[in-house]
């Protein structure tokens, strides 16, 4: 069984159709590439997975663990298990990103970061930022690894990851998929990865890459392949290379 | 003030422990910033029309000077030259009423190169229905000292309807830093009308911090800082959470006459269930090379409030620079539906934002204060 599911999904933003009819299945353990140009829908996909209200569903059904979710809000469909490191996240001033932290692990502010929470962050070097607020004066590195963090607190069954790779030094880029990774190994997550570099592959162990076109999902296969091909051939390239997209993902 | 009262005030000053001020008042006091005279530098109680209170703790004797205004006026004929020299006696009705009469208030003076450790707290107290309080204070920050000042000014659960017109002069001297942390919490029916200005000399700095969180009919104050000297600095922090009709017209000028003075004025204004709040922020540039900030951001909550942000900002030579940032408006959706994503519901969400707005981490106060700042903000958030 699939632990997401998203079926023929169609989605409406500020009356354009951004995805016009996209289908795709996650399961356990699997972490799947998502490729595409430029204001493709790749964050659109994402932000309706996790119910963002700029993002309207004309038609489709977003199923996690075969339950629909399509009309749930945001903070339930977290609670689900859904999680989504943003690409840009916002600064929420006056709010601690060590209080944030520990709402993500469902503790209480007077809770402490037991050992294992503490290495984390000492691993993604965020332990000086604890009493910083939240993203306030952060570099867009610093920024990233404060947003897969939360993302790795929340303890998600399905990670959406909006370019994670994006803007961050090589050595930050080891660490943050590497514990992801590390995540999805021991937890049987999964998880949805955009990325327009493929950085990131060299870090975690991708089944599928696939590329978003027209509203489409076209190609699924080997990432490394994929990407390959995107290099070589360009996104025309995948336009043309109808094939594979028949066969269901 | 009848005289058979300055001598209780004496009597009483001699005790050395809060526990002569009477329990609920206490309490009351602890509640908006108030702490008890171990953790302080120096205490003083004024209730109604008399001081009841007024010591220094020992661990800072030769280092400040606290006592009834009226008391230091024959102790030291010098100190009449500080009267009406920042703010003036005629400014508006509200000083005249001052100068006409008034019941007391501090003289604070932190002697020359004095490093206070613990704050030093003032707690203004109204107990009687339909009372106008008048106060008149004068804190002197001698040379290269350095200080910070916590004042709570409350009112009696029991009472609903009272006036409170305080007037206060600050004379920052050179070198000195005077941070000053003024915490309201008044009660629905109360008019409020503070008059303070602020002299500072060459590299002095103030620091001005005002906190009012709980609902007031009508507070107006217009406060002003001189930047006489040269490299002087006055600072202007505000947290205002207007709610149940509150109206408050909170604003604060800086005149920069001194080469290389500076201002920065930053406030944090919400506005709900009918409240009216206006921030208004003046920075006025004469001499060389001053430069100012100022920045008021205003959250507004619903359809029957009112927010509304005045900034005023005057060049005088073309070496000036003073820059302002403003926004008033509704709570980011961006910032709520993120919170959403890391499993907040939207209510908790919101409020989060709300507390996190008003933090009062924009204020620059020593981390002890700041965290007793953080806990009335707390209190007062949780409506």
């Amino acid at each position: 069984m699939y632990l997401l599911e998203v079926a023929d999904l169609k989605v409406k933003v500020e009356n354009r159709i951004i995805l016009d009819g996209v289908s795709f299945g996650l399961k356990s353990g699997e972490i799947h590439i998502l490729f595409g140009p430029n204001g493709s829908g790749k964050t659109t996909l994402i932000g309706t997975i996790i119910g963002l209200p700029t993002y309207e569903v004309v038609s489709g059904r977003i199923l996690f663990m075969g339950e629909d979710i399509t009309g749930k809000s945001v903070d339930e469909r977290a609670k689900f298990g859904i999680g989504v490191g943003f690409q840009n996240p916002p600064e929420i001033a006056g709010v601690k990103l060590g209080d944030l932290l520990k709402f993500c692990l469902g503790k209480s502010l007077e809770d402490e970061f037991s050992e294992e929470e503490m290495r984390l962050i000492e691993a993604f070097r965020l332990k000086d930022f604890l009493k910083r607020e939240t993203h306030v004066g952060f570099s867009g590195g610093e920024r990233k690894r404060s947003e897969i963090l939360q993302l790795l607190f929340l303890k998600p069954k399905v990670l959406l990851l909006d370019e994670p790779d994006s803007g961050v030094d090589v050595e930050s880029l080891k660490i943050i998929a590497g514990e992801i990774q590390r995540y999805i190994e021991s937890s049987g997550a999964s998880a949805l990865i955009i990325t327009h570099k493929g950085d990131i592959l060299e870090y975690v162990n991708a089944k599928y890459g696939c590329v978003l076109l027209n509203g489409k999902i076209h190609c699924f296969t080997d990432p490394k392949h994929v990407y390959e091909d995107i290099k070589r051939e360009g996104y025309e390239g995948c336009i043309k290379c109808q094939v594979k997209s028949e066969e269901k993902w | 003030m009848p005289s058979e009262k300055r001598g209780e005030m004496v009597e009483l000053a001699g005790k050395d422990s809060l526990k002569s001020i009477p329990h609920k008042i206490l309490e009351e006091a602890y509640k908006a910033g108030a702490a008890s005279d171990e953790e302080r530098a120096g205490t003083f109680f004024h209730i109604d029309t008399s001081t009841v209170y007024s010591r220094v703790n020992e661990l800072f004797k030769g280092k400040v000077e606290l006592m009834d205004i009226k008391v230091a006026l024959q102790k030291y004929q010098w100190l009449s030259d500080y009267m009406w020299s920042a703010v003036p006696r005629e400014g508006d009705a509200f000083t005249r009423r001052v100068a006409e009469d008034f019941s007391g208030g501090y003289f604070l003076r932190i002697l020359p190169d004095a490093e206070v450790t613990f704050p030093l707290q003032s707690c203004m107290v109204i107990t009687q229905e339909n009372l106008e309080q008048r106060l008149h204070n004068i804190i002197i920050a001698e040379e290269n000292s350095k200080a910070h000042l916590i004042t709570s000014c409350l009112q009696h659960s029991t009472v609903t309807s009272a006036t409170h017109i305080g007037v206060t002069e600050i004379y920052v001297k050179r070198g000195a830093y005077l941070n000053s942390t003024m915490v309201h919490q008044w009660r629905e029916e109360s008019m409020v009308r503070p008059r303070s200005a602020a002299i500072i000399n060459e590299n002095g700095t103030f620091v001005s911090n005002y906190i009012c969180l709980r609902p007031v009919r009508d507070v107006q104050m217009y406060p002003v800082a001189y930047c006489m000297g040269e490299g002087s600095k006055a600072i202007f922090n505000s947290i205002l959470y207007g709610h149940r009709n509150t109206f408050m017209d909170i604003g604060s000028k800086a005149i920069l006459e001194g080469r290389e003075s500076r201002a920065e004025m930053i406030s944090r204004a919400v506005t709900r269930e009918g409240s009216k709040i206006i921030v208004r922020g003046s920075i006025e540039g004469n001499g060389q090379d001053c430069k100012g900030h100022l920045e008021c951001k205003g959250l507004i909550l619903d359809d029957e409030s009112f927010l509304q942000s005045i900034p005023e900002l005057t060049a005088r030579s073309k070496s000036i620079e003073i820059t302002h940032e403003a926004a008033v408006g509704r709570i980011s959706e961006k910032e709520i539906v993120y919170l959403m994503t890391r499993k907040l519901s939207r209510e908790q969400a919101v409020s989060l934002i709300i507390r996190g707005f008003m933090d009062a981490g924009i204020m620059g106060l020593p981390e002890t204060l700041s965290d007793e700042i953080n806990r009335i903000i707390d209190i007062a958030a949780k409506v």
